[in-house]
Order: structure tokens, then sequence, then C-alpha cells
């Protein structure tokens, strides 16, 4: 069902991932994803899977939860996985008309396909182990140097809030006017794409105009909650950087350490 | 004391057609009223005869049109004084959804402090005390879109109630609920004014009027009937007139004063109905 | 004529969160019945609605209408949709058309009918719906005011000539007036022809008042089945599953446990008064 999609929800806990400053997060997923793309050889994804691995069970996120927030996305690495495979060239070890496979295609697919998996799992790690407050609050401080320059760091950061607490609420509108326009005799699934495309009106429409209404409402709310207020914001919860952050920005320069050391002396 | 006083308040909603002029409809037309500090009054009304409106005109959100609307004796049109009213009137709207602004519980409570600028030590506390105030603590690491209905409008009072102040206007707070929810809220509402916030409660629901000191009738923008519950909920043809009806013990009642059978004029509950008829 | 034998869904199965929706649902409604669901919130009553016209596949059991086994893979889904109509909770959300008379043949056109039909259709059951058609056709139905975007809403499934309707509360958010008339409406179109009407309800007063029949629902299974009289009867079921009594009904059962003599179980105000005058004189 639509509303099983976990991708880029929190799991509360109070692991000592759960703990550690959302800038830090931030800021090793960002240095995790680069590397993931630094890497060029097996043995490298292997590094990263061990420390991704470690996160995972210190986190103590399930693995159940973990799993369900890639399904969405399978259908997307299938898809990469298939234009690699087919479509480059090289030592060719299996062929039926105009299709082939090569070994090239064969190891590009497995590579896009392991560092895929990583990058997405390793990034659902970060928000599935920091409050969405955590997330944005990190964020907007991380991009407020770049304020003197006119970026809207606060702003921006607003409605990254926004768009994480409203993902499940229109997933569900999603879900009940797709049964409302089923009942009506709606069909998603015969015919062309132009025909199913066309079939998707009766949903866009209506969830367009809840989109609007959410919105109305909620931008009423929050004035009437003093938003936009002439006097400074404060948090409950101010983001302060303890000798936890230390330790794990020293074991992921270890990480980073690693990967440089494996792609420099292996290469 | 009063704490809300509207004088002689018009509203216009101003709208361009498409041939580009502008039209304006009058959803409010020339009200006066007083609300007193610490009083519990409910607004009933039909569907578009102003009540939201009005209510939106109680902490600034809107601003008269011609005339004043006046809270703890701040104009609300001096635009300056803008935040001093919203910190004094909250407001909790009908939609449980559409109000929450984060995914966790807690950091939605502490959203309104936070936009005044209050101390972190201290959102930490009103959070904590608003919380269980409507006995949601329990909540308070939870994503709101896995709460039933009543218990996100528990967490959007909360976040009302975190910004301490005077008076709390509930714009149609139980019209999405199922009855438990309902009665959930109503009675956070109804401990709220017991500690002294002024509560205006805005309902389809006669019931839910009949349990505050004053109430409010309004159609076609304008205020027809004024009183407390026991002398609004007597003129039930009245009522009818504004597509509006009588609690059921009322309605029993009057049912039986016209079979020849004897009853104070003055029944709203069922606890006095019974009371009477086995006397 | 439907029937529901044997119901059972699951939902997340095999997750450890699964959770039985319905456990061995079995009831019966007949044509020109009409049927009330009540049941708390999360007791299975929106499952089993959404079981009657497919949306949702039972694990085990089925759901025969006039003789067609819906929950049959076989079974079109356009054969399903012209026995049963289901009108949601705020169905005005789903309107989407230019005009009302557009949004309105939605339905009968996906169900494949004439042109000729579908405008006969469409100008009927706008005017079921209590709308004048010819003023109302050409407007957007964004432009009504909430009450009769609802009646479009409700002229959309009507429009589908379903055998069996169901409305999932269908006063909801409504004053006290508009509230009265759109059950009004209901009564009117069950009162045409022999349709089972299926409406689902927190509303106890105009459960008792309008239902031949009242189902209720609690924990996924069926718990009763009988006349009004006979499920507002059994008052401290009806409260451990959190669920009140009509307000006549609660009225008179206060003063029978006041010593006051009415045996009868009152469903609405009038009878109400009825038996405690008997009594006081």
């Amino acid at each position: 069902m639509i509303r099983d999609i976990t991708l880029g929800q929190y799991y509360p806990g109070s692991s000592w991932i759960h703990k550690l400053d959302p800038r830090v997060k931030i800021l090793a997923t960002l240095l995790y994803i680069v590397a993931l793309f630094v890497i060029h050889k097996f043995s490298g994804f292997i590094v990263a899977f061990v420390a991704l691995e470690a996160v995972i069970i210190i986190s103590k996120v399930p693995r159940k939860f973990i799993w369900r927030g890639l399904k969405p996305v399978l259908l997307i690495i299938a898809f990469t996985l298939l234009i690699n495979m087919f479509m480059i060239k090289g030592e060719v070890l299996w062929q039926m008309g105009f299709l082939h496979i090569t070994r090239e295609g064969l190891r590009t697919a497995a590579f896009m396909g392991i560092r895929l998996v990583l990058l997405i799992i390793g990034s659902s790690m970060l928000t599935l182990t920091t409050r969405p407050i955590g997330l944005t609050d990190g964020i907007e401080a991380l991009l407020s140097p770049f304020k003197k320059l006119g970026l809207p760091a606060h702003e921006l950061a607003m409605m990254m809030t926004i768009a994480l607490r409203f993902i499940p609420t229109l997933l569900e509108e999603t879900d009940k006017i797709i049964k409302a326009q089923q009942a009506r005799g709606a069909d998603f699934e015969s015919g062309n794409i132009l025909r199913r495309a066309k079939a998707l009106v009766p949903i866009l429409v209506p969830l367009f105009i809840s989109a609007f209404r959410i919105a109305q409402d909620l931008a009423m709310a929050m004035e009437a909650r003093c938003y936009g207020g002439s006097v400074k914001r404060t948090r409950m919860n101010e983001m302060k950087m303890g000798s936890r952050d230390l330790v794990a920005a020293l074991l992921f320069m270890v990480f980073l350490a690693l990967i440089i050391l494996q792609r420099v002396f292996m290469g | 004391m009063e704490f809300i006083k509207a004088d002689k308040l018009t509203f216009e909603y101003k709208k361009t057609n498409d041939a580009g002029q502008e039209i304006s409809t009058e959803a409010i037309k020339g009200v006066s009223f007083s609300i007193e500090k610490g009083s519990f009054v409910a607004i009933i009304g039909q569907n578009g005869s102003g009540k939201s409106t009005l209510a939106k005109n109680m902490n600034a959100l809107l601003i008269p049109t011609t005339g004043k609307m006046y809270v703890d004796g701040i104009d609300t049109s001096d635009l300056t004084r803008l935040w001093d009213v919203r910190q004094r009137v909250a407001m909790v709207f009908q939609n449980p959804d559409n109000q929450i602004v984060s995914a966790i519980v807690e950091d939605d409570v502490a959203f309104g402090p936070e936009n005044i600028g209050v101390d972190p030590a201290e959102i930490r506390q009103r959070v904590d005390a608003a919380l269980s105030g409507v006995e949601m603590s329990d909540y308070r690491k939870k994503a709101p879109h896995l709460l039933s209905g009543g218990q996100k409008q528990k967490i959007a009072i909360a976040g009302a109630v975190a910004m301490e102040p005077e008076c709390i206007v509930f714009d149609e707070p139980t019209a999405m609920l199922d009855p438990a929810g309902r009665q959930e809220v109503l009675n956070v509402i109804r401990k709220l004014n017991a500690r002294g916030i002024t509560a205006i409660l805005i309902t389809h629901f006669m019931e839910e009027a009949a349990q505050a000191d004053q109430i409010l009738v309004m159609d076609n923008g304008e205020i027809k009937m004024e009183g407390s519950p026991k002398e609004i909920f007597r003129r039930a043809d009245e009522l009818k007139a504004f597509c509006l009806d009588v609690p059921a013990p009322v309605a029993l009642a009057s049912a039986l004063r016209e079979k020849g059978i004897e009853l104070p004029e003055d029944i709203l509950t069922t606890e006095v109905l019974v009371e009477e008829l086995i006397k | 004529m439907i029937e529901v034998k044997n119901l059972t869904h699951i939902y997340s199965e095999d997750l450890p969160h699964q959770q039985k929706a319905l456990e061995d649902v079995s009831f019966t409604a007949g044509d020109g019945e009409f049927v009330g669901i009540i049941g708390h919130t999360g007791s299975g009553k929106s499952t089993l609605l959404q079981h009657l016209n497919g949306l949702l596949k039972p694990k085990t059991g089925t759901i025969i209408v006039d003789g067609l086994d819906i929950t049959d893979k076989k079974t079109s889904m356009i054969e399903v949709r012209k026995k049963v109509g289901l009108v949601f909770q705020y169905p005005e959300y789903q309107l989407f058309e230019e005009t009302v008379a557009k949004d309105v043949a939605f339905g009968p056109k996906n169900l494949g009918l004439s042109q000729e039909e579908i405008d006969e259709r469409v100008r009927q059951s706008i005017t079921a719906v209590g709308l004048d058609y010819d003023a109302i056709k050409n407007m957007s139905p964004f432009e009504l005011s909430g009450g009769q975007k609802r009646r479009v809403a409700i002229a959309g499934v009507i429009a589908m000539n379903p055998d069996v309707l169901i409305l999932d509360e269908p006063t909801a958010g409504l004053n006290p007036k508009a509230h009265q008339d759109i059950l009004n409406l209901v009564t009117g179109i069950h009162g045409q022809g022999n349709r089972t009407v299926i409406l689902v309800s927190h509303n106890m007063n105009d459960i008792a008042r309008i239902c031949d029949r009242v189902l209720v629902m609690d924990k996924g299974r069926l718990a009763m089945n009988g006349t009004p009289k006979e499920v507002f009867a059994r008052e401290e079921e009806l409260k451990s599953m959190g669920l009140a009594l009509p307000d006549a009904a609660e009225i008179t059962s206060r003063l029978r446990k006041a010593g006051m003599n009415i045996n009868e179980i009152c469903l609405t105000i009038e009878e109400a008064a009825e038996e405690i005058a008997k009594v006081r004189k």
C-alpha cells in the first residue's frame, strides 16, 4: 500500500547515532556519497558496506524498516542495471538479436547497483536517525554562511520541515482519491500510455486542490502561531557539538582515509 | 472585565472576477459584542453565516474592513501590535492535519514559543506542561500522522496553550472528529477554561454549545441572538429559522410540555431532565 | 440483495504489525432494505465498505451481489461498480471536471454507456439530489457551496445507478439543517425503486430513526445484527464498545434506572415523549 512508503521518514530512537549533532551527520552523509563515487573497485565497496553496517547496528533501526524505504526505488535501480547491462560495449558474453551482454556491461551494472543501494540506504540512515527539525536546523546552520549572498537559508529549511511533515498526509490523501475514483469506475491499469496518462487527471486535479487547501490552512495556522514575527526565533533543542560528535567525526575520518588509501594503492 | 470587544465590525472579502472587476462580499455586517475575560462563549450558525470570518478577526488574521475589534484593549488594526494580539489570542482550526507544522509532536508544540523568541529552557517547560495538560505526554516523540483525529486536535490545542495565551478561539475543532474524539477535545476545552483561559468555541453541535456560559447565534453576517444557553435554546422556533436545532433534552422537554407535563422552562441537560421527571 | 459470507481481511500480512481488520463477517442485506453500520473508529467499518465494492479483496470469504460473486478474481470490476455504488466521506474532494454535468458523467462514462443514456442519467441524478439541472450543469463544481458540492458528488455515484448504494458518513461537518437535508435526500433515494442502501454513521439518532436494520462492528467482527430496537436494547454491550445510545434511548434508559416504568426502547424524541407521557398520566 502507498502508505507503507518510509522514504525520508524518521525512526524515533535514542541510539548513539540518533544523538549525534545533525550537522555532523549531514556533512558525513554528503562526504559518504562523494566517497561512493570515488570508489572504483569492489574492495572499496566492502569498506563502505562495513561502515554502513556498523551505523545500522548502532542505530538500532530495524532492517525491515530500512528495506521498506528501499522498495519504492527498486524499479529505478532495476532500470539502471538493465540499461548498463545492455548498452555498454565490450567483450560479448551473450547475444540474441540486437541484444547483447558484455563483461564490461555486467561489471558496470553490478557496480552501479551496489553504489545505488549503498547510497540510498546511507542517505536514508540520515533521515531515519535525525528528527526532521534537527535535519532542517542542521541544513539551515550549514547554509547560513551563504545567507550573506542572499540565500534564504531559513526559508529553505522551513520548506523542508513542512515537506517532511506532509509527505505522509499527501500519500494518504492520494490513496483516498484513487479509491474514490476507482469506486466511480475509473481504470488506471489498462490502455496505452496516452490513455493511462489521461486517466491520471481525476487523481491529479483533486490532489492539487487538496495540496492548495492544505497550504492555505497551514499558512493561516502558522501565522496564528506568530510565525514571521519580528523577534528573533529561538529553538527548543539547540544544537551543541559534544565529545560524541568529535568521536564520530574521527571515526568518519578513518573511513574516508581507508577509501582514499584504497583508491591510491589499489587503483 | 471585557477581553474581546467588537464595535460595528464589518468585513468584506474582495475578489477579482474574470472581467478584472473587484467584487466584494460582505461576510460580517456591522456586529458589536463583547466577551468577558475567563468566560466560555459558543458561536453557532449555519455554514457560511460568518462565524469563521468573525473568529479570524479576533486574532488579527483578518482586519475589519470598517469598525473595530479590540483584544485586551488593543486595536487589532494597529499593525505595530499584531504580535501582541496573536500572543493573547491563540487559535485552533477545524482540520486536525492542516495545522500541525512539524513531523514530531513535541517539536510542533514548540513552534509557537520558538516564533516569539522564548528562551529554550522555558520552551521545554512550556511544551511539557502543555502536553501533559492535554494528556498527550506519552505521544511527545510520535509522528502526528500516526495519531487519531482527536489526538491530533489535542496536539494543536497544546501548541496553542504553549503560547500562554489568555484566550483560545476554537474554529469548529470537533467537526471532523468521531464522537470519542469530540468528547476528548471538549473535555480539554472545559479544563482550559476552568484554568482561566477565555474559550471561544465555534461549533455545529448544539450539545457542545449548551455547555458554554454564553451563546452568540450568527446568521447572514449578523449576530441574531445572544444569551445564556438556557435563554437561547428556549427559542427553538427562531433557531430553526437559522437552520439550527436544540439539544435533545431540550427538544424532549418541550415535546413533554406539549403533552401537558409541567416542566421548568430552563432544562438543558439530560441530568436535569431526568431529575425533574422522577420528582 | 447482497450476501457477505465469512469475510476475513488482514492488513500488512507477514509484516510484524499485521492486524486482522475483518474477522469472519457474515450478513445479508435484502432488496429495498435500509441498513445502518455503526462502530468505533478502527472497528473495521471502512475496511468492510471497501470490500463491498471490490476496492479491497478479502483473504477469505465471498461477497455475492445479485448472484454476482464480486470477490471472484475473474469478475470484471466494471460489473461490480454497476451493482455497488460507494460514496466516500467528504466526497466533494474528488470532484475534478470543468463542469458539474461532466463530473457527474464520469462514472456512467466509465461504465461504457451510450452518450444518450449518460446524458439522461446525469440529468436525472442531479435532479434527484435536489439541484436545478439547467442552472447548475455548466457551472464549475468548484464555484459551488460546500453543501452543493457534496450533492454533486453524491449525484456522481447515483448516476451509475447501482443496486446497492453505500454512503460513508455523508453528513460529516454539516450544520443541523444541511445534515437533515442530506439525510432526507438519502431516504428519498431509498424510497424510489428497490435499492439496498447502506449508511455508515457515528450519529446514533440518524441510524435509529431511518434504518431497518443495524450492523455493529467491533474489533473487526460483526458484533450485532438486528433491528434498531434490538440493537439499542443492548446498552451495556454497546457502551463497552465505546458506542453511545440515541439521545431518546439514553434519556429513557436513565429514567428507567431511576425507577420510571418505561419498558419500550425509544428511538426518537417523539417516541420518548409518548412513552413518558403514558407513565406520567
